[in-house]
């Protein structure tokens, strides 16, 4: 049985424009042990897809679906059931290591708190856990700084924090999120070696959601792509960046500027912005921007189809799209 | 020989910090260090670099927000820190900026028109009319309409907001744009239209732009020169190109090992 089964979910939420489906109809699976990237532009609902898994979504938003964690169902699971996995089964890392962390409290008291919360450890014997995780993930001299506060320590040494914190209960599930995007080139390859690292270590799962393709490439075996809440492909990461099928997916390779292109290379644009969730067209949410869009896109929402092992794309122009690839 | 656009030379901000003890003295950041380069008209000049690493405060110093320690900043020949107030204002004509943040560094209460206009009514005399026809002209090069300006920033995307930001610094009719960070907030799809857009500006009006960057494929493609700060210090200078091909640096090398590329290698220790 797979650790993680979302099946057709939807989320509505109601926002200052009126009520909104931010996510429709996404599904997926997740194995022990396997890493999983969400690709997408801001409002595409990748964050709040995970937000769903964790029970962190505002209070007004309505959800329906199936979200199975190990065999049990989340979707509707009341608070206090939600609170035990949260921290303990499931962790998280999230993307302002300054604002994850409260700025009152020591770094040890904060990484001890889940040890004492889900595993009921002594004070003691917690912070000897706490002194581990944090020599494991790289803080130096960690055991003269377990009583120094967030601010004490750089932005990097912050997300190690972070991290030691959502490891502290041997969680089978991470979730990062945007996990290095405030963080500096150099040390955004450190925080990322450390997670595929631990991942590998622990036998975690792990859902790394990331706008940046490189990261994806680097860290995950399987990946989605998300477009106006949906997902528009997806599969194993190897296949999908060989293969990018969806024209989506295509324009969001071809809008990167590459290191080493002349000087005067125009970048691919993707026409148009991405629409507002409360404004989605009914039939497929890419139809107003992309360049193969006929009459029968803005019907109805595109079926998968299968464009190799283990690999999907919502799309009913792929034939045509691929023609156009070959042809160019 | 005419002068350089824009010449840095020996250029040193340092901060004092609150004293540690009250006999000791103050403890000083070194933002910038020593950086001097030219900058000569048509050309644009990429600075990339960490964050602490002083790109932020050349930009400050080059706009001249912020007095230098030492050193000077010349625009046309001119030395813009020791300008009486008066020329000063005539030279601020020449270099405008775009920021970072397209939700921040637009006020939210003035119409798009006051905005794009607000650098004409702050450094030159031109009357309303004058400065309605110029912003409908500077909204125009960067693919908005004229029936824009009766809105407000909150009606548009980050990539409009962004365009906006680009025709507030056209409308002086500069010859250099600094520009912090100016496609970072933005998404890939919509970071590539206003790169192009920058491009196209650089062609159309002969603009140059001094870039400050943390992402070296942005300044590859939008720059003739590259500065690597680190430190406060200009680490290594050069094309693109030959820079990102043949890094001599052990910091640039470093910078180079860690951009996540985004084909997956066969080879790789996949999870």
């Amino acid at each position: 049985m797979a650790l993680l089964e979302v099946d057709d979910l939807h989320i509505h939420l109601r926002t200052p424009r009126g009520p909104a489906e931010a996510v429709r109809g996404v599904g997926f699976s997740l194995e022990r042990g396997q890493t999983l990237g969400i690709v997408g532009e801001s409002g595409c609902g990748k964050s709040i897809t995970v937000q769903a898994l964790m029970g962190l979504l505002p209070p007004a938003a309505r959800v329906t679906g199936n979200i199975r964690f190990d065999g049990r169902e989340l979707v509707g699971l009341p608070e206090r059931e939600m609170c035990k996995l949260r921290g303990d089964r499931i962790g998280m890392i999230f993307q302002e290591p300054m604002t994850a962390l409260n700025p009152v409290h020591t770094i040890a008291r904060q990484v001890a708190e889940p040890l004492r919360l889900h595993r009921g450890l002594s004070a003691r014997a917690a912070r000897d856990e706490a002194l581990q995780l944090l020599e494991r993930v790289g803080i130096p001299d960690a055991a003269a700084r377990l009583d120094a506060y967030p601010h004490q320590f750089s932005g990097g040494q912050r997300q190690r924090i972070g991290i030691a914190m959502a490891l502290a209960c041997g969680p089978d599930l991470l979730i990062a999120d945007e996990p290095t995007t405030a963080l500096d080139v150099t040390i955004q390859k450190q925080i990322l070696e450390l997670i595929q690292g631990l991942v590998a270590e622990r036998g975690m799962s792990l859902i790394l959601i990331s706008h940046d393709l490189g990261v994806i490439a680097q860290s995950v075996s399987h990946m989605l792509v998300m477009y106006g809440g949906t997902i528009v492909e997806s599969g194993p990461t190897a296949e999908v960046f060989a293969r990018r099928s969806h024209p989506y997916t295509q324009g969001l390779f071809a809008a990167r500027p590459a290191l080493g292109a002349p000087r005067g290379t125009r970048l691919a644009t993707i026409r148009g912005s991405v629409p507002e969730l409360v404004d989605l067209p009914p039939g497929c949410p890419f139809a107003g921007r992309c360049g193969f869009t006929i009459e029968a896109c803005h019907a109805t929402r595109p079926p998968p189809e299968t464009v190799g092992p283990g690999h999907v794309a919502r799309c009913i122009r792929l034939d045509t799209v691929r023609a156009a690839e070959v042809a160019q | 020989m005419s002068a350089a656009l824009l010449e840095v030379r020996d250029l040193v901000r340092h901060y004092a910090l609150p004293r540690e003890s009250l006999f000791s003295p103050a403890p000083l950041v070194k933002a910038v260090n020593g950086v001097s380069f030219v900058l000569q008209a048509g050309r644009s000049l990429g600075i990339v670099g960490e964050s602490g690493s002083g790109k932020s405060t050349i930009a400050r110093l080059v706009m001249a927000l912020d007095h230098p320690t030492s050193g000077s900043v010349q625009l046309l020949g001119r030395d813009l820190h020791r300008l009486p107030r008066e020329a000063l204002r005539t030279a601020r004509r020449d270099i405008q900026m775009v920021f970072q943040d397209p939700y921040g560094s637009l006020d939210p209460r003035q119409t798009v028109e006051r905005i794009v206009a607000e650098p004409l009514a702050a450094l030159s005399d031109a009357s309303r009319a004058e400065q309605r026809e110029r912003a409908a002209e500077s909204l125009s090069a960067v693919g908005l309409r004229a029936t824009d300006l009766h809105k407000y920033p909150h009606e548009f995307s980050g990539g409009q907001r962004q365009r906006i930001a680009i025709a507030r610094a056209l409308i002086t009719r500069p010859r250099l744009i600094v520009a912090d960070e100016p496609v970072s907030a933005l998404d890939v799809s919509v970071q590539a239209q206003v790169l192009n857009l920058m491009q196209d500006l650089q062609q159309q009006f002969g603009i140059s732009y001094l870039l400050i960057s943390h992402d070296l494929a942005v300044v590859n493609h939008l720059c003739d020169d590259v500065c690597v700060l680190h430190r406060g210090l200009v680490v290594e200078r050069g094309a693109p190109a030959d820079l990102f091909a043949h890094a001599e640096h052990p910091y640039t090398q470093a910078l180079l090992a860690a951009v996540p590329r985004a084909e997956p290698p066969p080879t790789r220790n996949m999870l």
